[in-house]
């Protein structure tokens, strides 16, 4: 057992405290019948439960990858630990040798030879031919046992994966009937018709299709390169996982730096009207005014310029990417807040002339206490579909960033930085095609999930939509 | 009408002080000269000297507001503030630093950006308003919910995907049209293709869906019953009227981006080799050339501006209930 030293960056924290105050809104919806109510909305739909599975599984990842800790050098003495540089994650403890197994250059996926040809030395002559990878398809005598191999794993992995989802979902089944007290049969065959009230028969589909997935990758990811290897010999699957936790963090660190600053400017506005009002505006259109991206783009090569000239301020490589990070999270929030807050503004505007919001101020209720109690609450469900839209945006945005040299830091785990890296390969012939398709594989089942669930949560709480959509 | 717009006019004055100001304190106060300085030359071995000079070949030497050296009204003038901000406001941007002068490639790079911008919003704008009406007219159908399903789909797709599997297909494995650059006159053509179908079909999945609801709150208004109690019919009904008037927030929704099209689009002009202002503002990005980007910065701004006067101008225009005052 080696010892560990935790290493707690910004990010983590910032996550960490974003998951804290998830769960703790989680807690207080939950309390409250009519904040249930849409969300019990969101839940009855297939569509929105199918997509939140697949995003729980993308948060699951980015979360373990985001317990950071460094180990400790083996030959430093014990009494004054010395530790890598190296900054690891609970993720890499899992996934083990899929971090360290590290070919020479690029490799198809699931191949068991490099992708060019190299001179070896054979039988003491040299000869021209495509050398054995270290590690993918290591286990193999011939090129010829590679075909039957994989198909054994994959056939291992689907049967486990189902024996996994079939046990879970007797187990949940027995749960169930026994909160409804029914009958297992009864309760099964209302499985069956759909009739459960919730969206059973896609969510018990899309577990097992995912626990399908999860055995088949450990099956195949134990003997080969699932997705091929990159240009230094690293595995894709790992860096395309690893790059789960940088887009996820940018779409959500983000939106908690935009909403501050759009719903206190926002509501202020609309709700004082007057001088406050056309300040906000004021401010707001200076902002909007200037290219999204020229300011993103200006505000990081700034960061870049503080970072350079202090560098004794970071320890590790990965506390400068991470500050990096936070940084863009922070810029991009800083130019992102104006469309929340013009909306605010106008539902404000709206609302202040209510009748209730009238009288309270007739019966000399303070402003705080109007804004926190009364027009708040009437313009979150506003907040709420901001947050959900934005989200997937934001990750599209990062690869769109990284290629234009102001997203994240170069040595990070991104999508953007893995398609920007890749993208000159499809020049060379044979195509090196696996690393961008990866990355946009990745970015889109991300993306499209987040989609799909920010409709159905848009669709429930805009009373807009009512019925219609 | 034409007090509308002077008053218009003179309320742009303070936001482009604004966004002035905003680029002078992050580029000259946050980041001094030096940084700047240090950042270009390499941050290592660099001497003070290489510094002073670097600042003095890009006029970066004087005093951020006020030099006290200088006598009379240069207090004010011969300073940073007044020679790189102020004279953004006669449209003189100064030189970039590979030394050419940056209004000058402004006007010969606008026309390569206007080239693809434009046919990219017009045709666009086309296609997707097409697409829309298409799915409002089978609404509630099997087509309609594939069409938005698909919209999403094409919506979760990364640009950068969409340029990169047209530059494979299309130019690399097809050879049907050049992969990128571009050329003089007509002969701009065929390297105009490519970037424009990028562009637009990109752009299908948000810009559908979002005309789509347009479309339909529109469909749901009193006079559309009203039309339908006459007896028109659902063709009738759809183009005749929900069109006419589902075209006023799509206009006016179009008209502000209309002259940042000026401006290029990044990503598009620097994979295909465009020499337009979108590539001019990346490249500059990417060798930190702070003067380009300060002007770009102005630039993007005053557009902005003009496209939000014009959207003004345009509502009056569409729609007769609206007075400008």
């Amino acid at each position: 057992m080696m010892d560990i030293q935790p290493v707690i960056l910004w990010t983590d924290a910032l996550v960490f405290a974003l998951l804290a105050s998830v769960l703790a809104l989680v807690a207080f919806i939950r309390r409250h019948e009519h904040l249930r109510a849409p969300w019990g909305e969101v839940a009855r739909r297939p569509m929105a439960m199918g997509a939140a599975l697949v995003l729980a599984v993308f948060v699951v990842i980015g979360l373990m990858d985001s317990l950071h800790y460094r180990e400790r050098l083996p030959d430093s003495p014990p009494d004054r630990p010395q530790y890598s540089v190296d900054v690891l994650s609970a993720f890499d403890a899992l996934v083990g040798t899929l971090r360290t197994q590290q070919e020479k250059t690029y490799s198809a996926p699931l191949a068991m030879q490099l992708y060019a040809k190299e001179f070896v030395e054979r039988d003491g002559r040299t000869v021209r031919e495509y050398p054995r990878l270290k590690y993918g398809g290591a286990h193999l005598a011939n090129e010829a046992a590679r075909g039957p191999d994989i198909a054994r794993r994959v056939l291992l992995g689907i049967v486990q994966g189902l024996a996994v989802a079939l046990l879970l979902f007797g187990l949940a089944a027995a749960w169930q009937a026994r909160r409804s007290q029914r009958v297992y049969g009864e309760w099964l065959a209302d499985f069956g018709a759909g009739r459960l009230g919730w969206p059973g028969r896609t969510v018990a589909a899309v577990l097992t299709l995912i626990a399908i997935a999860i055995a088949v990758l450990v099956h195949l990811a134990a003997g080969y390169h699932v997705l091929g290897t990159d240009k230094v010999g690293q595995d894709v699957l790992y860096i395309s996982l690893k790059s789960i936790r940088t887009g996820l963090v940018i779409g959500t660190l983000t939106t908690l730096v935009t909403l501050p600053l759009a719903i206190v400017l926002g509501i202020a506005a609309g709700y004082f009207r007057g001088w406050v009002d056309d300040v906000i505006q004021y401010v707001y259109t200076v902002l909007n005014s200037i290219p999204g991206v020229l300011l993103i783009a200006a505000a990081v090569l700034i960061v870049q310029v503080y970072i350079e000239s202090n560098p004794a301020l970071f320890d590790t490589a990965a506390a400068r990417a991470d500050i990096r990070l936070l940084a863009l999270c922070l810029i991009m929030g800083v130019t992102s807040w104006t469309g929340l807050a013009r909306l605010l503004r106008g539902e404000s505007l709206k609302l202040r002339t209510l009748d209730y919001v009238q009288a309270a101020r007739a019966f000399g209720v303070s402003h705080a206490r109007i804004l926190a109690r009364h027009i708040f609450p009437n313009v979150f469900h506003l907040v709420l579909i901001a947050i959900v839209l934005d989200f997937s945006g934001l990750v599209l945005a990062e690869a769109v960033l990284s290629y234009v040299g102001v997203g994240v830091d170069p040595s990070m785990y991104s999508w953007g930085n893995m398609i920007n890296g890749a993208r000159l390969e499809l020049a060379r012939e044979p195509v090196v095609w696996w690393q961008l398709a990866a990355a946009f594989a990745f970015m889109f089942a991300l993306v499209l999930s987040a989609n799909l669930f920010a409709d159905s949560v848009r669709d429930a709480f805009d009373p807009r939509m009512g019925g219609r959509r | 009408m034409f007090a509308y717009l002077v008053r218009r006019i003179l309320y742009a004055i303070p936001i482009l002080i604004g966004v002035n100001l905003l680029t002078f304190v992050l580029f000259f106060v946050v980041n001094t000269p030096d940084d700047m300085a240090r950042l270009q030359l390499g941050v290592k071995h660099v001497t003070p000297e290489a510094i002073a000079r670097w600042k003095v070949e890009h006029g970066y030497d004087k005093p951020l507001l006020l030099n006290r050296a200088a006598e009379g009204g240069a207090q004010f003038t011969d300073t940073i503030f007044f020679r790189h901000s102020a004279a953004m406001f006669a449209f003189e941007f100064g030189k970039g630093d590979d030394g050419r002068d940056i209004g000058n490639e402004i006007r010969t790079r606008m026309g390569p950006s206007l080239a693809i911008a434009l046919p990219v919003f017009l045709i666009g704008l086309a296609v997707n308003i097409s697409f829309a009406l298409l799915m409002v007219f089978f609404r509630s159908s099997y087509l309609d919910l594939g069409g938005v399903v698909g919209c999403v789909v094409l919506m979760s797709i990364s640009g950068l995907f969409y340029i990169i599997a047209g530059q494979y297909f299309i130019a690399k494995l097809w050879n049907l049209l050049p992969i990128s650059g571009f050329g003089d006159g007509l002969d701009a053509w065929k390297f105009v293709v490519l970037p424009v179908l990028v562009g637009v079909v990109s752009g299908i999945g948000s810009g559908a869906r979002w005309y789509r609801t347009i479309f339909l709150e529109e469909i749901g208004k009193d006079y559309v019953r009203t039309a339908r109690a006459k007896g028109l019919g659902e063709g009738r009904v759809l183009f005749r009227h929900v069109l006419k008037n589902g075209l006023i927030p799509i206009l006016t929704g179009a008209v502000v981006v209309l002259p940042l099209l000026f401006m290029g689009s990044l990503i598009t002009e620097s994979f295909f080799g465009i020499p337009g202002l979108g590539s001019y503002t990346i490249d500059a990005i990417q060798a930190q050339d702070f003067a380009v980007v300060r002007a770009m910065v102005f630039l993007g701004a005053v557009l902005y501006i003009v496209g939000l006067i014009l959207t003004d101008l345009s509502y009056a225009w569409a729609d007769p209930r609206v007075r400008l005052q």
